[in-house]
């Protein structure tokens, strides 16, 4: 195993501010890694200290086998896609591409070879002489992407390339960005506050928040295996239910409600009797009408307060003196539930370890 | 009112006529000026007595066009090496000046900035006296002290060049300023994550992306300093400067000479403006 | 905060900050002091130069030197209100009311004129107006005059010179600051019942304030320390504030006198430039945009 990107206990801190705090990762030769995070959580900063343009106040950054202390950004072997792309207005799209190359003094034929080589790699074959304001905001993406590529760079680094996109193009872009990353094989080190960028198109994500990693793990255990209530609100949506703990076996906490109904939450981790807890479970975790046999479900009456339509994703949410906070409840369109309008009253229910519970520090 | 809304027909008619009013107010004497030094006349009035390019071509003795006056040539030529001077000067020091503004932080910078808007509001007049007076200062001193006499520092060529570039360095530093407000810094730092160190950035991306507006102060500088009259009145030495050399044949007297430089200079101005004006667009675009 | 930017060394501001220095220094500091030293500078009795305030008693002394003082003052502010007259129709009525294809069009050709030399605009108008000028022949052959008129050399010529020759200062910021104006505004206004009048003093000259205040301090700058056009087109008795600083540096060769009236002519247009500022409750460097 290969390690091409190495982040050992970095922290950055502005005067009295921690932007980064202890940070401590590692990315594979040719994975795909993510760095998923609300705005202001420190991603954009230890981004730039890998890029070079930030220093660490503290720790060390190994690119390859070479530790990037005092090395200044022209000089490392990683590139950046800027937020904004930050392409030169000035020059057309083989100027754009062909400027790295230029900088190593290689010889004009060898960089018109490469230039149209990689543009014939993003599917912008002839594009050359076109000005930059003449492409799309996807062409813009893609030139962005092969003025870096082309380098060859060890690492290519992401700054959220994809925000300024509409939601089509974004979808679309997703899905090519993932296949251009596993042709060339170039280890990619995405960051973001969009889970769903981060969740479709990684190897692994990191969870940044306040400055520090929550989690690093595949894209599915984040969304199954939460390891901070964080994690858990932040990768998808998430009803909260806080009670005390009552009891706890075998991966399995008993939680009294403030409404005074106990109920089982399924935990990860050992919750002792006495700790205050909260339980996140999914909207799709929850059925709504349970049969009566079914086993081993926390059932729960509520009241339905608005359906929201949105086709395939559509829910419910509901209200009851049991829930501390209103709930969203997935709402298949099978037609099974068409006769249920806001205002009803009606059972819902979960499996005794669909949730995750973790004790409230 | 405006375009978008009903008008009456008098409101409409009238702001018409007003602005067509204007419009002659404005171009009368430019005109009057360019037709008259066609005027077959040793005067430049009407009556209309043919078409001639005497005023342009004549060898003398009676009538001596602007092609062979000596000294009006020589005017000329003074006040394109002036311009040329200050244009280069004061661009080179106006691009410093808008770099240090929008770039650097420094103590004292609010207090340097409005030093360096002074020139505007300071009349050309009182910059001329006081830049004599100065280098007159510092000359006695010189000869005083060291017994050297520095003729750089007695009205001439080199101080007219210092007078204009006194003022005309502000307006350039504000024409760049307003470019580099433009300017997106991620442009510098991609440059540097491509592999260019700090002077390949300046040169390929900054610089480069100011070259319109330096093009564009730098024909403004030229303009400006051809044009001067109020600053350059004071400094002017034994080589006067087109507008002085005018000033004082006006003053005492014209010939269609006069009328024929003018044409000339319309001309001349008139493209200057549109290359200008071309450079600007072809940066909008 | 050790950014990249703040850990690059300080070499670029030196680069930078030198030749700013030199040239606000050199030329524009201490020629200025100069000038005010020299205004406090007499020759006595026995060819020495000592200190003294007489420069500045004489110009109180001769009604002709302060008399003249505020006569530039006040044409200077009476060319600057017209200037802004006529400029704002203009303005308005290209930024506005003229279909969208011609506004580039008419803005071209209102700035083409200025840059031409001001001589050259100076010498049209003179060619124009003087007695065996364009303007005579044609009212003498129209018949409405039978005598030519001398219409140079006068206050109304001179005027209309410096508002024609400082136009351009006025109308610039008034295109851009009218440029900005959403016409929504209006639109709202109108909509909302207001007369045209009403929109022109809510709407039109508060928002265009800040070009207002640039144009009017730059033509008035321009206005006092013109020298070519009250000398060109104006009577030939020197009644122009700059005309007397020409005469006391290079008829009389009494540099100190000129000293004195030049930095009084600084310190009169500081002043009013001050108080218009603080009049339209505007600032120096937001009016320079």
């Amino acid at each position: 195993m290969h390690i091409d990107l190495s982040v050992k206990h970095v922290s950055k801190r502005f005067e009295s501010f921690t932007a980064v705090d202890d940070v401590c990762f590692e990315v594979e030769k040719g994975k795909f890694f993510s760095i998923l995070g609300p705005s202001g959580c420190g991603k954009t900063t230890l981004l730039r200290m890998i890029a070079g343009f930030e220093e660490p106040s503290e720790g060390n950054i190994f690119i390859g086998a070479q530790n990037m202390a005092d090395i200044p950004p022209n000089r490392r072997p990683v590139n950046l896609i800027f937020q904004h792309l930050a392409l030169f207005p000035m020059m057309n799209v083989a100027e754009n591409i062909g400027f790295g190359l230029a900088r190593r003094n290689e010889s004009k034929a060898e960089i018109k070879k490469k230039v149209a080589d990689i543009l014939e790699r993003v599917n912008l074959p002839g594009f050359d002489s076109k000005k930059i304001h003449q492409l799309s905001g996807g062409q813009k993406q893609r030139v962005a992407i092969a003025r870096s590529l082309v380098l060859d760079p060890t690492v290519l680094l992401l700054d959220e390339p994809l925000g300024a996109l509409d939601l089509k193009l974004r979808e679309q872009m997703k899905i090519e960005l993932k296949k251009l990353q596993e042709e060339v094989g170039t280890t990619f080190v995405y960051i973001t506050h969009d889970q769903s960028e981060a969740l479709v198109m990684s190897d692994h994500v990191a969870v940044m928040n306040e400055g520090r990693f929550e989690q690093i793990d595949r894209p599915q255990n984040l969304y199954s295996k939460p390891a901070s209530p964080f994690v858990a609100r932040f990768v998808g949506n998430n009803n909260r239910l806080p009670g005390t703990c009552v009891g706890y076996a075998d991966g399995i906490a008993e939680l009294k409600l403030t409404s005074g109904e106990t109920i089982a939450a399924g935990t990860e981790r050992q919750i002792t009797p006495g700790a205050q807890a909260e339980l996140f479970i999914r909207p799709e975790s929850i059925i709504i009408e349970p049969a009566e046999e079914l086993p081993e479900l926390n059932r729960i009456q509520v009241m339905v307060s608005s359906i929201l339509f949105d086709g395939a994703n559509s829910q419910l949410l509901a209200t009851s003196p049991a829930l501390a906070e209103e709930f969203l409840i997935s709402l298949p369109q099978n037609r099974q539930y068409e006769h249920i309008c806001a205002g009803d009253r009606v059972e819902i229910g979960w499996d005794f370890r669909a949730g995750n519970c973790f004790t409230v520090p | 009112m405006i375009r978008t809304l009903p008008q009456s027909k008098s409101y409409s008619i009238g702001f018409k006529i007003y602005i067509i009013l204007f419009f002659v107010f404005l171009f009368a004497p430019l005109l009057i000026t360019c037709v008259l030094a066609f005027n077959d006349s040793i005067f430049p009035a009407l009556p209309w007595k043919g078409f001639t390019l005497d005023w342009f071509f004549s060898d003398g003795p009676e009538r001596v066009g602007i092609f062979h006056d000596q000294i009006n040539l020589a005017s000329i030529w003074v006040s394109f090496r002036t311009a040329f001077f200050v244009a280069l000067l004061s661009t080179v020091v106006g691009t410093c000046g808008a770099f240090l503004f929008e770039q650097e932080t420094f103590r004292f910078k609010q207090l340097l900035y409005f030093l360096m808007l002074a020139p505007l509001v300071i009349p050309g007049v009182i910059l001329g006296i006081s830049i004599l007076l100065f280098s007159n200062t510092l000359g006695l001193f010189f000869e005083g002290r060291f017994g050297i006499d520095i003729s750089l520092l007695r009205p001439g060529f080199w101080l007219v060049v210092l007078g204009q570039f006194s003022f005309i360095t502000t307006l350039v530093t504000l024409i760049v300023s307003a470019q580099l407000k433009k300017f997106d810094y991620t442009l510098e730092e991609a440059a540097l994550n491509l592999g260019a160190n700090r002077f390949e950035v300046i040169v390929h991306i900054t610089l480069r992306f100011l070259k319109p507006a330096l093009l564009g102060a730098m024909a403004v500088a030229f303009l400006m300093s051809f044009e001067n009259f109020n600053t350059t009145l004071f400094l002017v030495g034994s080589d006067a400067t087109l507008p002085i050399n005018l000033y004082l044949q006006v003053r005492d007297g014209s010939t269609p000479v006069i009328n024929a430089i003018s044409f000339l200079l319309i001309v001349g101005t008139s493209s200057l403006a549109l290359f200008n004006l071309f450079i600007q667009r072809d940066r909008s675009e | 905060m050790k950014t990249l930017a703040e850990a690059k060394s300080k070499l670029p501001l030196f680069i930078f900050l030198t030749p700013i220095l030199l040239w606000l220094i050199l030329l524009i500091v201490l020629p200025h002091l100069d000038l005010l030293r020299m205004s406090f500078r007499i020759e006595n009795d026995y060819g020495d130069m000592v200190w003294s305030v007489n420069n500045y008693l004489e110009f109180f002394r001769e009604p002709i030197y302060w008399l003249t003082f505020t006569r530039t003052a006040l044409y200077a502010i009476i060319v600057t209100f017209l200037t802004l007259c006529i400029s704002l129709p203009v303005a308005f009525y290209i930024t506005k009311v003229a279909p969208p294809k011609f506004k580039g069009f008419l803005s071209l050709l209102l700035l083409m004129p200025f840059w031409v030399s001001e001589l050259v605009r100076i010498y049209g108008w003179m060619i124009l107006l003087r007695e065996s000028g364009v303007v005579n022949h044609f009212l003498l052959r129209w018949g409405v005059l039978r005598q030519p008129v001398e219409m140079l050399y006068n206050d109304v010529a001179m005027t209309m010179g410096l508002v024609y020759t400082s136009m351009l200062f006025m109308v610039v910021p008034l295109l851009s600051v009218l440029d900005s104006l959403d016409d929504s505004l209006i639109e709202a206004a109108f909509d909302l019942g207001s007369s045209m009048i009403t929109i022109v003093w809510k709407i039109i000259i508060p928002h265009a304030m800040p070009g207002i205040a640039s144009g009017s301090i730059v033509v008035f700058m321009l206005s006092l320390g013109n020298y070519l056009t009250p000398n060109l087109m104006g009577g030939k008795n020197s009644l122009w504030f700059t005309e007397q600083i020409y005469n006391q540096f290079i008829a009389s060769f009494n540099w100190n006198q000129g000293s004195a009236f030049g930095f009084l002519l600084l310190i009169i247009s500081s002043l009013i430039i001050f108080v218009g500022l603080k009049l339209t409750k505007q600032k120096l460097s937001g009016v320079i945009q």
